[in-house]
């Protein structure tokens, strides 16, 4: 069930604490990069109109055009450029769209995410995105298909940069020292051991030597699949279990009997962990 | 229950700190600072560093695969929280005007010289080429910029554009519109750097030569004096701002080419942090400009008074951006 677990190795990077602990970030992926990014620019459009409809407004209420183009220019200006350093720069580091999708901008180097980084990404934005935009918009105004193939091509370039490196940088994260990383939304599941699902099958008793047949790897498969709770797995799970240590089969229900058997594995490989062994799998004498 | 295991008595002694950590980190990024007490604000940091020693311990004796990676997410989130910026939005703007634009400007003085040299031996050049022939002026001022003042036109036409007064409502949509456009071009000066550079200087030869073909264009009809004044009122501030745009520029190309001691990576991105920074201030200055330019220079229109603010707003850049200050708190 947890689906952090299934994250290749590839896009995780470690973070050494100052108290010295590792904890591990995992990067954005590429579709959640651009959705995020999408989502923004929704948000992006509905603010400008909101301007366009205040001024539009006051404009006619005022019989001020000239001060309402201004605010208009102005906010115009604000909105393009100030979007996104004026979200990242709040302590959660990240625009409502990449907040919506559990992302966050952090330092490269793993220390303080400071103003200047936050400036760099986002002004080099400019060139990445509303430049060939521009050129674009003016191919009306014949400045000729080799500007306009020229601009296409730099999009693609810039647009792309994310995908041909490492760290699935942008050129802004590039200039900045920042990368995109998803913030995991803790959740704290129960305790299987102390669950109600153990006390029906705590009666159960195995020896020592059914419950050296597993390791860790096998304990936390036993972990998935108690959590997941699906009965047709579980039946199949306990059948490979009760064959595999010769157990026969009494009273006990699929669930009952897969809780009590992890209950007893997790104790005798953590008393092992206590004496220092590390019991990885089924192999590992 | 004598019978639970270790980890199991391990969880259920520490369970409340873990969740009352999570509790205070969802407050705090949600925003709804108010809501939080100073004593759980006090407590934020013991209780991450306890969350910290708890996932240290649970690696090492817990098998419960769901907790190891709780701990690891909340600490992660907790981490992200403490050793961030906890400084609002407001302190950080403070602090820009304060010590970081005016250091980034003095941290990259090489790159203004050089960035100043480039634009004014475009102008010279154009200026020069002008003089000698009055066909170049097409090719540096665009048609959209000259707007009708070109060689062909007459003296008096532009004398007058020197000193036409609009109505007065239109000047804050000048200023507005300059002001954008401007920003934009120092933004874009900037982010061209990376490409060693080359970009940058042309566009800041490029920018000074358009200037240096008006300024010729005017001078051989002896107004030379007057579009000085001119362009004094706005372009001590708006050149000077484009000129650091471009050394923001220039500080990026270099840092990416020549990396130095440290890794390509790493210089570009320790360039481009500080060339941002005085990126940022220059699209201050070109508001500055825009209100100079679209307001004050259609009220003021005598060339002596003209040329006064011109020199008084470039002291003030001058002191502001390099003048001594005490040694800033890091």
């Amino acid at each position: 069930m947890s689906g952090t677990r299934a994250v290749d190795a590839r896009w995780v990077r470690p973070l050494v604490t100052p108290e010295g602990v590792e904890l591990s970030l995992v990067l954005a992926d590429g579709g959640q990069r651009v959705a995020a990014f999408l989502l923004d620019v929704v948000f992006i459009v509905l603010a400008l109109l909101a301007l366009l409809v205040v001024v539009g407004v006051s404009a006619i209420g005022l019989r001020e055009g000239d001060t309402a183009l201004v605010i208009g220019t102005a906010g115009f200006f604000l909105v393009r450029n100030g979007y996104f350093a004026a979200f990242e720069l709040t302590p959660r580091g990240a625009t409502p769209g990449k907040r919506l999708l559990g992302l966050r901008v952090a330092a490269r180097d793993g220390g303080r995410l400071t103003g200047d980084a936050i400036l760099a990404r986002n002004l080099v934005r400019e060139v990445e995105l509303f430049l060939p935009l521009t050129i674009l918009a003016v191919q009306n105004t014949n400045a000729g298909a080799v500007l306009v193939v020229l601009g296409l091509g730099w999009t693609g370039i810039l647009l792309l940069f994310p995908l041909f490196n490492r760290d699935r940088l942008r050129v802004g994260d590039l200039l900045a020292g920042t990368w995109v990383v998803q913030v995991p939304r803790p959740r704290l599941l129960a305790d299987l051991v102390a669950a109600p699902v153990l006390q029906a099958g705590g009666a159960l008793a195995f020896t020592a030597v059914q419950l050296r047949a597993y390791g860790i790897k096998e304990l936390h498969v036993l972990e998935d699949v108690l959590r997941a709770g699906n009965v047709g797995t579980m039946a199949v799970v306990a059948d490979r279990i009760r064959a595999k240590i010769g157990w026969v089969r009494g009273a006990e229900s699929n669930g009952d009997f897969l809780g009590a058997y992890y209950a007893g594995l997790r104790g005798e490989l953590e008393r092992g962990l206590l004496f220092g062994r590390r019991r990885l799998d089924k192999f590992d004498a | 229950m004598s019978g639970d295991l270790r980890s199991t008595r391990f969880r259920r002694e520490r369970e409340r700190d873990w969740l009352r950590l999570e509790d205070v980190l969802g407050r705090l990024e949600r925003g709804s600072l108010k809501t939080l007490t100073d004593a759980e604000l006090l407590a934020l940091p013991g209780l991450y560093r306890a969350a910290l020693s708890s996932l240290s311990v649970a690696r090492a004796t817990s098998l419960d695969h769901g907790l190891v990676e709780y701990l690891e997410a909340l600490s992660t989130r907790a981490y992200f929280l403490v050793y961030g910026t906890r400084t609002g939005l407001g302190q950080r703007i403070g602090r820009f005007f304060a010590q970081d634009w005016p250091a980034a400007a003095q941290a990259l003085w090489r790159e203004t010289a050089v960035s100043w040299a480039v634009a004014i031996m475009g102008a010279v050049l154009a200026a020069w080429l002008v003089t000698s022939d009055p066909d170049w002026y097409y090719v540096f001022v665009p048609e959209g910029l000259a707007d009708g003042r070109t060689p062909s036109a007459a003296t008096e036409y532009l004398r007058r554009g020197l000193y036409d007064q609009g109505s007065l409502g239109s000047y804050g949509t000048l200023s507005a519109m300059l002001m954008t456009h401007n920003a934009q071009i120092a933004i874009l000066a900037f982010a061209l750097g990376f490409a060693f550079c080359v970009p940058t200087a042309v566009l800041m030869a490029y920018n000074g030569a358009t200037l240096g073909a008006f300024v010729a264009l005017y001078a051989s009809r002896g107004l030379g004096w007057e579009v000085g004044a001119w362009l004094a009122v706005h372009g001590a501030t708006e050149l000077t701002a484009v000129v650091l745009a471009g050394a923001a520029g220039l500080r990026i190309g270099t840092a990416v080419a020549l990396p130095g001691r440290l890794t390509r990576m790493a210089s570009a991105a320790r360039a481009g942090r500080q060339a941002a920074t005085l990126v940022a201030g220059c699209a201050v200055m070109l508001g500055v400009a825009g209100v100079l330019e679209g307001l004050v220079r259609q009220v003021v229109v005598d060339p002596w008074q003209r040329a006064l603010i011109g020199v008084v707003t470039l002291l003030f850049w001058v002191g502001y951006l390099y003048g001594r200050r005490r040694e800033a708190a890091p």
